[in-house]
């Protein structure tokens, strides 16, 4: 790890450790805005990591950003942290100023309608699942009209759509989202050359990232716990079960990392029309399946204490459960990729495993 | 926080050149190779192909001249991956390219090292490992063989067991107990380069469950071996075979035993239904086959930045015993859940004889698949490494 990252995992768990307490985990969880925590994170640049320093950012890249986005995994950070790097990131790119405060995305392309051949270009439509859709200031949202060609991203006013409030299993807000021909703060035309949905393709690598972060916690917990609790005369740590539940985990945990890592480095060297798929959806689909492979190992080992609401371990693997979902699960993207490969071919499976990064893979392939 | 260190690794520069090379000479000398015996993976045995990989100047690419050419672990690496995903016949050559080469290297003595490193890099000696015996497996300490020190050399007595290639192989490196463990039962082991004519040496193969002749038992009889074939010191046995493993726990050989039934499951997978418009040919894929293929290839390119980012620290000099352990569990793991996949998914009969394409590399890698979580160390003592490198034990 090179000198900045390391820097910044140790401000991100620093300021972590220090804000996200069982006390506020149960705060937000309750439906309390951690506006400290937020102020902390923007205080520190943290929120906008990835948007130049001249457009009011840091000038960061991903696998800066990876530090970042995994320690907010690892301490369940309860903040559209993930969302607004993502969203000022793709603003910053479209050329739209970048607002200030929250901003969230909308997850799903085929949601919002553009009515078009309206000079104003208004947008309507209804979307489940949009992260702190009420605390967020702006929202940012693909929407298509007519063809497939004709894909903007849309900046919206929080102000201008009706929110219904909602969670999902981690609690975090996961609120419904109704826009009745609202006029965007910006818009700005999605290059033709991007075939797939940009929101879901990023917002995906940073679930990945999250959520190698929040694995690698239960693993953590997971070690503390079995050389602390005593049965039988011995440590759990000293049963050999125990000992190869963990091993397995371990495991698990280093391949969500790997694949994570993988993928931010890949955004940063790849052309940015390619999205970085061919890496991206090995890096959802495998830290996903990781994420329901650690919580079931770190419950097991955990015993009853881990099912109480006492206890820390629940507010890492409901997440898990719940970020596994977002923004496309593994058969999503595992459906992707697989015909990604097939359309290539056999013969040409092992040439897309090992291209380089930093080839120019041009336009995807179309799916079918 | 971070369980390992797993930081990514950039291949060199010239690797992308030096992989074209091998891709060229692999699609010349593999031409007519069938895809059931690419399916045999690093179990194929061809000395000639070996020959050619020596005379290409990729057998021991990494030792230093002159027995080598001094490059990276890194171009090795690509050298190796793109071997094994063509299925090659590599196993004549691989375990005294992989591993014998290498120990040799680091403990040899100058004169072994003049004698034997020159015909392993030009894939003419070929090598295999003496540890396993018939009341030792997993518990590598607990084996018998015996070398009592005598004039000018050693006698050996004792016996191998599950020795792949012996019946092939001009060398044994064998680990043997030359003095009394006492208090440390990991003490008194030595390493010795056996020459398999040597009188007194008996291999006999042993018939896997395929059907195949692979694995040997070998029996030593009052063999004598000279002083100069005593590899390292006398007593370091067991520190040499734990750096030994270390060179055959991380390879991409660890995930990439079953890739041909992974190519002919895309091929399988993909229905040609009539033309395109352009004349082409329109290939179908159902929902459950691309999301299976999917799957795999996210494990695939996973697993493949986590043998690279060991494969550089190797590079570097650092031995990252555990991490290398991790990919080895989970590389196995992996290889073992395919033809799992390629059952659920087409739940055809394997044929080793008469199917197809996908039938033959099914019905091999079904059956092997069981060896590949024992060989090199069982899933078992592996996670007992990394449950150790976790600080459990």
């Amino acid at each position: 790890m090179n000198e900045t990252r390391t820097l910044l995992t140790e401000t991100c768990n620093r300021l972590f450790s220090d804000l996200v307490t069982a006390d506020t985990l149960r705060a937000a969880e309750a439906g309390e805005w951690p506006a400290d925590l937020w102020a902390a994170l923007e205080e520190n640049g943290l929120t906008r990591p990835l948007v130049l320093e001249d457009q009011g950012g840091v000038g960061l890249n991903w696998q800066d950003t990876f530090a970042i986005l995994y320690a907010a995994g690892y301490h369940a950070a309860p903040v559209p942290l993930a969302e607004t790097i993502v969203a000022s990131w793709l603003l910053a790119q479209a050329g739209i100023v970048v607002p200030e405060g929250v901003i969230s995305l909308v997850p799903d392309e085929r949601a919002l309608k553009l009515t078009d051949g309206d000079s104003t270009r208004r947008v309507s439509g209804e979307v489940d699942n949009v992260p702190w859709g009420a605390t967020a200031k702006h929202l940012l949202a693909v929407a298509v009209g007519g063809n497939i060609n004709n894909k903007h991203f849309f900046l919206m006013d929080r102000d201008s759509v009706s929110v219904e409030p909602n969670v999902n299993i981690g609690r975090d807000p996961r609120e419904t989202i109704r826009v009745f021909a609202a006029t965007p703060v910006a818009v700005s035309k999605v290059p033709d050359a991007i075939l797939y949905d940009p929101i879901r393709v990023f917002a995906a690598l940073a679930r990945s990232v999250q959520m190698a972060g929040a694995i690698a916690a239960v693993l953590d917990l997971c070690v503390q716990y079995a050389g602390d609790r005593v049965q039988f005369g011995r440590p759990l740590a000293k049963f050999q079960a125990i000992q190869h539940q963990l091993a397995i985990l371990a495991t698990e945990a280093a391949a969500a990392q790997t694949a994570a890592q993988f993928a931010c480095r890949a955004v940063d060297v790849r052309n940015v029309q390619s999205l970085a798929v061919h890496e991206i959806a090995p890096a959802k689909i495998r830290t996903g399946e990781a994420a329901g492979k650690a919580a079931a190992i770190g419950h097991q080992v955990h015993g009853a204490i881990g099912f109480t609401d006492e206890h820390r371990l629940h507010y890492l693997t409901r997440r898990l459960w719940a970020w596994r979902s977002e923004f496309g699960a593994e058969t999503y993207w595992a459906e992707l990729l697989g015909s990604i490969v097939t359309v290539r071919g056999a013969d040409e499976l092992w040439q897309l495993i090992t291209s380089m990064p930093d080839d120019d893979l041009g336009r995807p392939h179309e799916n079918h | 926080m971070q369980a390992f260190n797993l930081d990514l690794c950039e291949l060199p520069p010239q690797a992308a050149a030096l992989r074209e090379d091998v891709r060229a000479f692999l699609a010349d000398s593999l031409a007519e190779f069938p895809p059931a015996g690419r399916a045999r993976s690093w179990v194929g045995f061809d000395g000639e192909f070996s020959r050619k990989l020596g005379a290409q100047g990729w057998l021991g690419m990494t030792w230093p001249e002159p027995y080598g050419r001094a490059r990276s672990a890194l171009e090795r690496y690509v050298v190796i991956e793109e071997l094994l995903a063509a299925g090659a016949p590599v196993a004549a050559h691989w375990i005294g390219e992989r591993q014998s080469g290498p120990l040799i290297l680091r403990f040899g003595t100058e004169d072994q090292q003049q004698r034997l490193l020159p015909a392993i890099a030009a894939g003419e000696s070929y090598f295999c490992i003496g540890m396993s015996e018939p009341d030792s497996g997993s518990d590598l300490a607990s084996i018998r063989t015996r070398g009592v020190c005598g004039d000018g050399g050693w006698v050996i007595n004792g016996q191998k067991v599950w020795t792949t290639y012996a019946h092939k192989s001009h060398y044994m490196i064998a680990l043997v107990r030359t003095g009394e463990a006492g208090d440390d039962r990991h003490a008194g082991f030595s390493q010795f380069i056996v020459d398999l004519s040597t009188p007194g040496v008996t291999v006999r193969p042993i018939r896997n469950m395929i059907g195949d002749e692979e694995f040997n038992e070998v029996i030593f009889e009052d063999v004598f071996i000279p002083d100069d074939m005593l590899v390292g010191e006398e007593g370091n046995g067991w520190q040499q075979v734990i750096a030994e493993l270390a060179f055959e726990r991380s390879g991409p050989d660890r995930f990439l035993s079953s890739f041909q039934l992974i190519v002919e499951m895309v091929r399988r997978a993909c229905v040609i239904e009539g033309e395109t418009q352009s004349g082409g040919k329109k290939t179908v894929i159902s929902t459950r086959a691309s999301i299976a293929i999917g799957r795999l290839t996210a494990h695939l390119i996973t697993l493949r930045q986590m043998s690279l980012a060991v494969a550089a620290q190797l590079d570097a000099g650092v031995q990252p015993v555990v991490e290398a352990t991790v990919v080895k569990d989970l590389g196995v793991a992996f290889e073992q859940s395919i033809p799992e996949i390629a059952h659920d998914l087409f739940g055809v009969s394997p044929r080793l004889d008469s199917g197809d394409d996908f039938e033959k590399a099914l019905a091999y890698v079904q059956q092997a698949n069981v060896s590949f979580s024992l060989r090199g160390g069982t899933t078992e003592i592996l996670r007992g490494v990394i449950a150790r490198g976790l600080g459990l034990r």
